[in-house]
């Protein structure tokens, strides 16, 4: 009884390697409902400032923070980050190790210049009277990016472990799954600062 | 820095002890021990069973606190536990029963029987089955030492702000509740994605969603509970805990934070937790009480239609544990009404239990015993439940006895008579050996006794005033011959569960060898021999219907028609790693429990670093040759 079609080869590896095994589907699938608990940890998150953000407690406020050319600058070399991780995973799939590899050092180069902004624009917040222990205001803003900054930093780390790994086995039907939902957690990541983006910066500006 | 130097010491201690002192061979003997054997153990079934022993001792623990909580509340103004040690008692009775006895039996359970029922070799990912497991017990074991260091949490199973924080609650218990949760929660999560992979990916051919068995659809439908419930705890408590210890201010008025905050967060997990605890009793009862009546499960699409309405609305209703809040008369309304509407699946379900049960050639085994006592004592939980819906009737029902009767009705009547029908019902398939039945019945008949007498007359203590959580109350509001009952009612279920520690030493000593079907049963676990073998099927079965085996049965078939031809079966590599990266976790949630960050950031290092030496492994298991197969005795 014929269970599964052989799938095609692509440049000497299966068409989708990230799916070719059914360890590699376990995994984006694992992968995808993880990514599923991710939304609703931030979602709390979310929530948690929604309704904590007016309690600055005489510090200062949104409006008087938030230096949008700044954030924006973030926004813009986030969302490139994204870009430059999809045309990795074409690179994988095309069986192009050194390019895919120099899309990925991209990636991470972009997230570490994210991290490095964040850092610039957090001290520049403390400067002004914003801190963690503050105000509740300042408890939940931190807590929000503080744990999107965290991701950005697990997933800089991971992507550069992962690099490692593609440099000496290159693209196998093991390593692909790697590289396959490491991008997806670079895309969630980059997703969730669209949502701080709009709900706490934009609607930071409006108040 | 000293505790770790003093942990590590003791651990090589204790290895030292166990394989026989220090020699340049000293590593090699720690491998070849069969308590090695158990820690890097990747084998879902072994995972079940370590996920049962460690559930069965906080089960002991957590039931010796109701103890002592009852013999405090036997007679007034009694002076047993006065004040604050009566709080840690009650705090760590409530976690214990649901964080680290009552999932975890359910996990057992799971774990043992998901991947036979859905004729599978293995879970989805065994490496992180094993992590699940001792990130739970990590967690377990740093909750629980709060006893001997510091003192244990005390505000609660549900931990409200103001009175967790630390104006109210000085010293470290309740930093353990917040990182004994975390760690033991993240491993929750973890499971309950395996368990979702497993089912959606893992199942053999023929074995279509809609022939799951039902312990495999509830199973299904708790994990996607997990999923979206754990994370809102996991951030609640990360608030707890920067609030606690580094000054934030989620919940600390004078900052300008909010305590309704951690009431919404911790039930938008907590109400969901409930089901969590529910859904897989009803999945065991589902499979008991057709395989004891002889008859398919009644309205099989309506019972997997009423699981999966249960659990979404389940999401739902978090607001009536906050009625009494005052959060308006619409929100109270709205969650009243969701929360009624939960009643509609459930008694779909009872009805069908019940017609299952209808014209069926009944054996009542223990199991079977469970089953239906379940069913009367969950109806009347139900009912008062429905009675709680009601926001007016609930401000007076609110923080009274009648709550406490309530949800131990539904979580004893649920979830603990669900996990011993099942235990009753899969012990065989677990160890190769039946429980005896007279000594199970004597179990039965007391435990449900005892039980039904503890908690029936709470109910009217709780009508006539005595408010839960408080170490006393006084003579003249007839309020002493409940509570005297209650206590006598404690007892007695004390003596039931010694009748199940005698039957299980006497069954694990001299049981008779149990065959690979005792029960005459429906469900692929039962084709296999007792204990399975570590690849559960040497050839996948072909899947034909609802009750794969029962049909096979029924059409004069002595086994399952395979779906593939004997060849080369592939097992996962046993690991050391998911007992090093509990061990992490434990060290740096100890560090943080005392404030004292290097600590925890060793923890955590210990941590990152398994998880990168895990990403670096070239670990693609190993392979069981037919060879093998037939060496060891199985037909071609």
């Amino acid at each position: 009884m014929q269970i599964e079609e052989k799938p095609g080869t692509v440049a000497g590896i299966p068409a989708e390697p990230e799916k070719a095994t059914l360890e590699g589907q376990n995994k984006v699938l694992g992968f995808w409902l993880f990514l599923g608990a991710e939304t609703t940890l931030f979602a709390t998150l979310f929530g948690a400032y929604l309704s904590l953000k007016g309690a600055n407690m005489g510090g200062p406020t949104q409006a008087e923070l938030f230096k949008m050319p700044l954030v924006a600058t973030s926004t813009l070399i986030l969302l490139v980050s994204s870009l430059t991780s999809v045309l990795a995973i074409t690179a994988m799939r095309n069986n192009q190790v050194t390019r895919m590899l120099g899309w990925f050092l991209f990636t991470i180069l972009l997230g570490a210049a994210f991290l490095a902004l964040e850092i610039y624009e957090f001290t520049e917040y403390v400067h002004e009277g914003h801190t963690f222990t503050g105000s509740a205001f300042g408890s939940s803003f931190y807590l929000l990016l503080g744990t999107h900054g965290c991701h950005v930093l697990f997933g800089f780390f991971w992507i550069l472990s992962l690099m490692i790994q593609g440099r000496r086995k290159g693209i196998t039907v093991h390593t692909a799954p790697k590289f396959y939902v490491a991008s997806l957690y670079w895309h969630f990541v980059d997703l969730v600062w669209v949502f701080i983006f709009t709900v706490v910066y934009l609607a930071g500006m409006m108040t | 820095m000293t505790t770790i130097i003093v942990l590590l010491v003791f651990a090589m201690f204790l290895g030292g002890i166990f394989t026989g002192g220090y020699t340049s061979r000293y590593v090699k003997r720690m491998e070849e021990s069969s308590i090695w054997g158990w820690i890097t153990t990747v084998d879902h079934k072994r995972i079940g069973i370590l996920y049962l022993i460690s559930g069965g001792f906080f089960f002991a623990v957590g039931g010796l606190e109701a103890l002592l909580i009852r013999i405090q509340l036997m007679f007034p103004n009694a002076k047993f536990l006065v004040g604050d040690e009566y709080n840690q008692i009650l705090s760590m009775h409530g976690t214990t029963m649901i964080f680290l006895v009552a999932m975890p039996l359910l996990f057992a359970l799971m774990n043992a029987v998901v991947p036979l029922q859905i004729g599978a070799r293995d879970v989805a990912f065994p490496f992180l089955n094993a992590l699940g497991f001792w990130m739970y017990f990590a967690g377990a074991l740093l909750l629980n030492i709060s006893w001997l260091f510091g003192g244990a949490p005390d505000a609660g199973w549900t931990s409200y702000a103001s009175l967790a924080l630390p104006d109210y609650s000085p010293g470290p218990g309740v930093n353990y509740y917040v990182l004994g949760l975390q760690i033991s929660g993240i491993g929750t999560l973890m499971s309950g994605i395996n368990f979702l992979v497993t089912i959606i990916n893992m199942r053999a051919p023929g074995m279509s969603y809609l022939r799951l068995p039902m312990f495999t659809w509830a199973t299904f439908v708790t994990s996607a509970l997990i999923l979206f419930a754990f994370p809102p705890l996991t951030a609640g408590l990360f608030m707890m805990m920067f609030d606690r210890l580094f000054g934030s201010n989620f919940f600390s008025v004078t900052g300008g934070g909010n305590v309704i905050i951690w009431e919404h967060i911790f039930w938008i997990f907590g109400h969901p937790e409930v089901y969590i605890l529910v859904l897989p009793a009803f999945g065991v009862f589902s499979d008991v009480l057709s395989n004891f009546s002889k008859k398919r499960i009644f309205g099989y699409h309506s019972m997997v239609f009423a699981l999966v309405l249960i659990g979404f609305l389940g999401f739902m209703v978090w607001l009536h544990h906050m009625f009494t809040v005052g959060l308006g008369d619409v929100a109270n309304s709205v969650f009243a009404i969701a929360t009624m509407a939960i009643s509609v699946p459930t008694g779909i379900k009872v009805f069908n239990w019940l017609f299952t049960m209808w014209g069926g050639r009944l054996r009542f085994t223990t199991a079977m015993l469970y089953a239906s006592g379940f069913i009367v004592t969950f109806v009347m939980g139900g009912v008062t439940g429905i009675m709680l819906a009601v926001p007016p009737a609930d401000f007076q029902f609110h923080d009274s006895y009648f709550v406490v009767a309530h949800f131990h009705y539904v979580i004893l009547g649920g979830t603990v008579f669900g996990i011993l029908a099942g235990v009753y019902y899969w012990w065989p398939k677990m160890f190769g050996s039946l429980l005896n039945e007279k000594l199970g019945k004597w179990n039965f008949w007391t435990f449900f006794l005892g039980m039904h007498l503890t908690f029936f007359p709470q109910h009217f203590l709780g009508l006539f005033g005595m408010p839960r959580r408080v170490f006393t109350w006084s003579p003249g509001y007839r309020l002493e011959l409940g509570n005297y009952l209650s206590t006598i009612g404690a007892f007695l279920m004390l003596i039931g569960v010694i009748f199940m520690v005698i039957n299980v030493l006497l069954t694990l000593t001299k049981g008779a060898p149990a065959e690979s079907d005792p029960w005459d049963g429906r469900t692929l676990e039962w084709t296999i021999s007792s204990p399975p073998p570590e690849y559960n099927f040497a050839q996948l079965p072909l899947v034909r219907g609802v009750d794969a085996w029962w049909l096979e049965k029924m059409e004069g078939n002595e086994k399952m028609t395979p779906s593939e031809p004997l060849g080369a079966i592939h097992m996962p590599n046993a690991s050391h790693l998911p007992f090093v990266m509990a061990v992490g976790l434990f060290i740096s949630g100890f560090g943080f429990v005392f404030q004292t960050s290097e600590v925890g950031a060793i923890g955590l290092i210990v941590v990152i670093a398994t998880l990168f030496i895990r990403s670096f492994q070239e670990d693609h298991g190993h392979h069981i040759e037919p060879l093998e197969l037939s060496e060891k005795g199985v037909n071609h």
